[in-house]
């Protein structure tokens, strides 16, 4: 099975993660050898319909290490870049403690968490 | 501004074949630098997985030398530009970012704390209620009928207060404090709150920016009277965190609010659209 990719959400420009979680999270990714894509800031990404999120959205498993699942989904998608749902783990840097965030951020598994799709709509 | 289509510009510190690694306490100081400046950035290594390269502008920091980096350089694409890091500390490294995006015109991150609010159409019911309540243009339709945030950077900073007017507990706003409207789950508790929300605007002549901009204005000519200003201005600031507080309503958001009349104008525009938004809707088979 192919390693599920990550990527990293610093959340840059406000104290919704706490300081010491990101940098401690980001700290263990650059020292874990593994490859990874990290972004400044996914809301202003999302604000700006930022192309490039298509390509972090992608295909197949991936991580997201940023805050609650409901909240990323829909920033996604309201970039028209939506994710697939059984393929996706948020990991949520808001609760989780930084240890716990990193060991599942590096492990080989994926938890599929976002919110089921209840209607038709996605994407604008 | 306009804040739409914009690309980011993707640093990649490449660390795969014809290149030395970065040591991992400087890798780590580069990523932490070059996303604090608002870039986004890729490591990557041998045979791992990343996201696919896009259109968008990109610069490679690899420690491959200055030759091989040139021999690269000629068979890259414009928008593609690869340096050689071996000898670059972090301000040189994010030097060389800010210096390629402004050659490339990529998006300038983080000249605006990106606050707006995200719907969650799986609870969405497309009623309008925020598009009627929303004095700034934030929301529109779009060519479905369906409701959209369409001017994120209209919204003002750190007002969730559509949120509170939303009865199905849709709008999200991802970097407010608490729950539900940071994304967490809603729970019947939470809509519950959240329509008794809406009853109470409905007592209130379902114009809640007209109630609070007469308090505010009763306040200011209260206080204008005092002769201590700085007492004037304590007591100020307290009735305007009160305010603040019942209504979850930033003091800033009170204090730039506009005139009474403009207040009255811009509502009936904003329930206009809603009500067009609707009969269409209606009419739409
Ligand atoms: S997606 Fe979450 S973690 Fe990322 S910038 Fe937005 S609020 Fe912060
Ligand atoms: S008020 Fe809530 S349910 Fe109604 S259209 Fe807006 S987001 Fe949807």
């Amino acid at each position: 099975m192919t390693r599920p990719r990550v990527l990293y959400c610093h959340c840059a420009y406000a104290q919704v993660i706490p300081k010491d979680v990101k940098e401690s999270v980001l700290r263990s990714l650059c020292d874990s050898g593994l490859p990874f894509d990290a972004v400044a800031d996914l809301c202003e990404m999302s604000a700006r319909r930022d192309p490039s999120l298509k390509t972090l959205a992608g295909d197949g498993t991936l991580k997201i290490a940023a805050c609650y699942p409901r909240a990323v989904k829909w920033l996604f998608n309201a970039a028209g870049a939506p994710l697939e749902i059984q393929h996706c783990e948020v990991v949520n840097m808001r609760i989780e403690t930084a240890a716990d965030a990193s060991l599942k951020l590096v492990a080989d598994t994926l938890s599929p968490n976002l919110p089921p799709d209840k209607s038709g709509p996605s994407g604008s | 501004m306009s804040l739409k289509d914009e690309q980011t510009l993707r640093v990649v510190l490449y660390e795969g074949g014809g290149s030395q690694s970065f040591e991992n306490d400087r890798r780590y100081q580069a990523m932490s630098a070059l996303l604090d400046r608002g870039y986004s950035v890729t490591r990557t290594t041998v045979g791992g997985r990343v996201a696919e390269d896009g259109e968008q502008p990109m610069l490679v920091l690899g420690c491959f030398g200055e030759e091989a980096a040139g021999d690269l350089q000629a068979r890259a694409e414009p928008r593609v530009r690869l340096k050689n890091a071996s000898r670059l500390d972090v301000v040189a490294m994010v030097a060389e970012a800010d210096s390629f995006r402004g050659e490339t015109g990529a998006a300038a991150q983080g000249a605006w704390k990106p606050w707006f609010p995200v719907i969650d159409y799986d609870r969405c019911t497309n009623c309008m209620q925020c598009l009627s309540f929303c004095l700034f243009g934030v929301y529109g339709v779009d060519a479905g009928q369906r409701i959209q945030v369409q001017n994120n950077d209209q919204c003002k900073t750190n007002c969730p207060a559509c949120s509170r007017v939303c009865p199905e507990a849709a709008i999200m706003f991802p970097k407010y404090k608490a729950g539900p409207i940071n994304g967490d789950v809603v729970s019947e508790s939470d809509l519950n709150r959240e329509k008794m929300k809406i009853d109470i605007s409905a007592l209130l002549g379902g114009d809640v920016y007209q109630m609070l901009r007469e308090r505010s204005d009763k306040a200011k000519s209260r206080f204008s009277k005092e002769r201590d200003s700085e007492k004037a201005l304590k007591e100020r600031q307290k009735c305007l965190v009160k305010l603040a507080q019942a209504g979850d309503i930033p003091a800033e958001v009170l204090m730039s609010l506009p005139s009474p009349e403009e207040i009255a104008k811009r509502a009936l525009e904003a329930k206009a659209k809603a009500e067009a938004a609707l009969k269409a809707q209606g009419n739409t088979p």
